[in-house]
């Protein structure tokens, strides 16, 4: 499998994490990832903020340099950045928005048979992973398995919404996350605030919204029994993770000392990948603890194993 | 909060206008108030973003368009995946917000700068930037002080690279803004 990949902004700054162990997670899954060619920012929310035509634009120009790659989709980590590019692209199915688009391009956007833009499918790479690749051989692939530890996952808003767009998982109640976590190895709790938002990006013009809604969050997965988050967005991490000593004081919580990681992380752990796909060092709050349970767990489970098959051997001869 | 007042003029091209650039049919609206139940932004907002959907209806502009909730509406679209009769209630947030800005009606000038700052950002370089863009809302707005809280661990960590990526089409991005903005004149 060969997709064009998009990077997004943040992987090369906040989310290095993320970048590495989805890099390395799809290698290990045979998904073939070739960069886009100088892509450029998507906008973000800022972006379609502001217009939705400009947003379109950037949009198209990613999606016409993803053109270059000969693949037939395009695949990104981020959920806001596939949010942009599959609203841009559909958008663009009508002629009249197309037409006002092109007006913002150097050169316009083919043109398909219904008059619309004839441009690729953007993908998330969790949709992909969930499309391509069933929970049976994930689990078949994992040498490190999560112990049984207790997690949540928390999609964010803009993995399967708006539901039509994003044509993927359930716009209330999302399970893709859920079912990799299973076959991992963690027990995974039901949660409620599978798609509150998390105040996005509102954190920088002010971070009583992200701090009032994270909190809130956080505090709903430590009363649920997680020992840890599990997202699959880099601006949710950062609300959740970065920002969490701050959203326990703004939502007057003790502070929650839950790790939160990328699900590319958890699997790069459980594929027994090295150190370098996982980045755990570039976490804050410090998952040094957990793993060390996971780890105590597995000795655990190992030596009764051990003890198991010694004991059926000796009572074999 | 201020309640819908139904004696003021009526605009209902305004609601016309609404329609056109939204996609959506407002007069579908029977006024459930799902839409602000789910709302993560209803404990933040001057008005309910059921109320400003009736006040649309009704035609009444400036009900409608001046508001703050305009700028903290988070795009979740948590409104809009649950609207029984099918709205796209954030499309419309999104519409109405491009309405109030050309009107000159912008209700939260630090949000707005943090956008401008953003996408200021994504012109001249081609992607984004975190640092770049919280140095230059700051200075902007001289707010946002909140996020020096979080900058030793985000430096600590290394999560904020201070030498931003210059993309090569940065001067063809720039010129999507460019037409962006002389379309807008
Ligand atoms: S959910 Fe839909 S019908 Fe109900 S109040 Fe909101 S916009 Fe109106
Ligand atoms: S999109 Fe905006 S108005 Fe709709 S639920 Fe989310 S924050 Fe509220």
């Amino acid at each position: 499998m060969r997709f064009a990949y998009y990077p997004g902004c943040s992987g090369h700054g906040s989310s290095v994490e993320y970048e590495a162990s989805t890099q390395a997670v799809c290698k290990a899954l045979g998904m073939e990832l070739v960069e886009v060619p100088d892509w450029n920012c998507c906008g973000s929310t800022p972006a379609h903020s502001v217009s939705h035509e400009l947003s379109a634009a950037l949009a198209a120009r990613n999606l016409m340099q993803a053109g270059k790659t000969g693949c037939d989709c395009m695949l990104t980590p981020c959920p806001s950045c596939s949010s942009n590019l599959k609203m841009g692209r559909h958008r663009m199915q009508d002629p009249d928005f197309k037409a006002g688009v092109d007006e913002l391009l150097d050169e316009p956007t083919p043109t398909a048979e219904n008059g619309g833009a004839d441009l690729m499918e953007t993908y998330s790479v969790l949709q992909a992973i969930t499309e391509n690749v069933d929970a049976a051989s994930i689990a078949s692939r994992v040498i490190r398995p999560l112990e049984g530890i207790k997690v949540v996952c928390y999609y964010g808003c803009l993995l399967s919404r708006p539901a039509e767009v994003a044509k993927f998982d359930d716009p209330e109640n999302p399970m893709a996350l859920d079912n990799i976590m299973k076959a991992l190895g963690a027990e995974v709790l039901p949660f409620a605030m599978k798609t509150e938002c998390c105040g996005a990006a509102m954190g920088i013009p002010d971070v009583n919204i992200p701090g009032t809604l994270s909190g809130r969050i956080l505090d709903a997965a430590k009363a649920a029994g997680a020992q840890a988050v599990v997202t699959a967005c880099p601006l949710c991490h950062m609300n959740l993770e970065l920002r969490q000593r701050q959203a326990a004081r703004i939502s007057g919580k003790e502070f929650f000392g839950l790790p939160v990681f990328y699900y590319t992380q958890l699997l790069a752990y459980a594929f027994g990948l090295p150190e370098e796909a996982m980045r755990f060092d570039k976490l804050t709050v410090n998952p040094a603890p957990l793993l060390g349970m996971i780890a105590a767990r597995r000795d655990e489970r190992m030596a009764a194993v051990i003890e198991n098959n010694r004991k059926s051997a000796g009572a074999a001869s | 909060m201020s309640n819908t007042r139904l004696d003021q003029a009526r605009d209902l091209d305004f609601k016309r206008q609404v329609e056109k650039e939204s996609g959506q049919n407002l007069s579908a609206c029977y006024q459930c108030g799902k839409c602000t139940a789910g709302c993560p932004g209803a404990q933040f907002y001057d008005r309910q973003v059921s109320q400003i959907m009736r006040a649309v209806q009704m035609g009444l502009k400036e009900e409608a368009l001046k508001n703050r909730s305009l700028w903290l509406c988070l795009s979740c679209s948590t409104c809009s995946s649950r609207c029984p009769n099918g709205i796209d209630v954030a499309a419309v947030m999104e519409t109405l917000r491009s309405m109030a800005r050309r009107e000159g009606w912008v209700q939260d000038r630090p949000i707005e700068s943090f956008w401008k700052a953003f996408l200021d950002t994504v012109k001249y370089t081609g992607r984004s930037y975190e640092l770049g863009v919280m140095a230059d809302f700051m200075g902007r707005t001289l707010r946002g002080w909140g996020n020096v809280e979080i900058a030793p661990q985000a430096l600590l960590k290394n999560k904020m690279p201070f030498v931003p990526s210059l993309i090569h089409g940065r001067y063809e991005v720039a010129r999507i803004f460019t037409r962006y903005a002389e379309k807008r004149r």
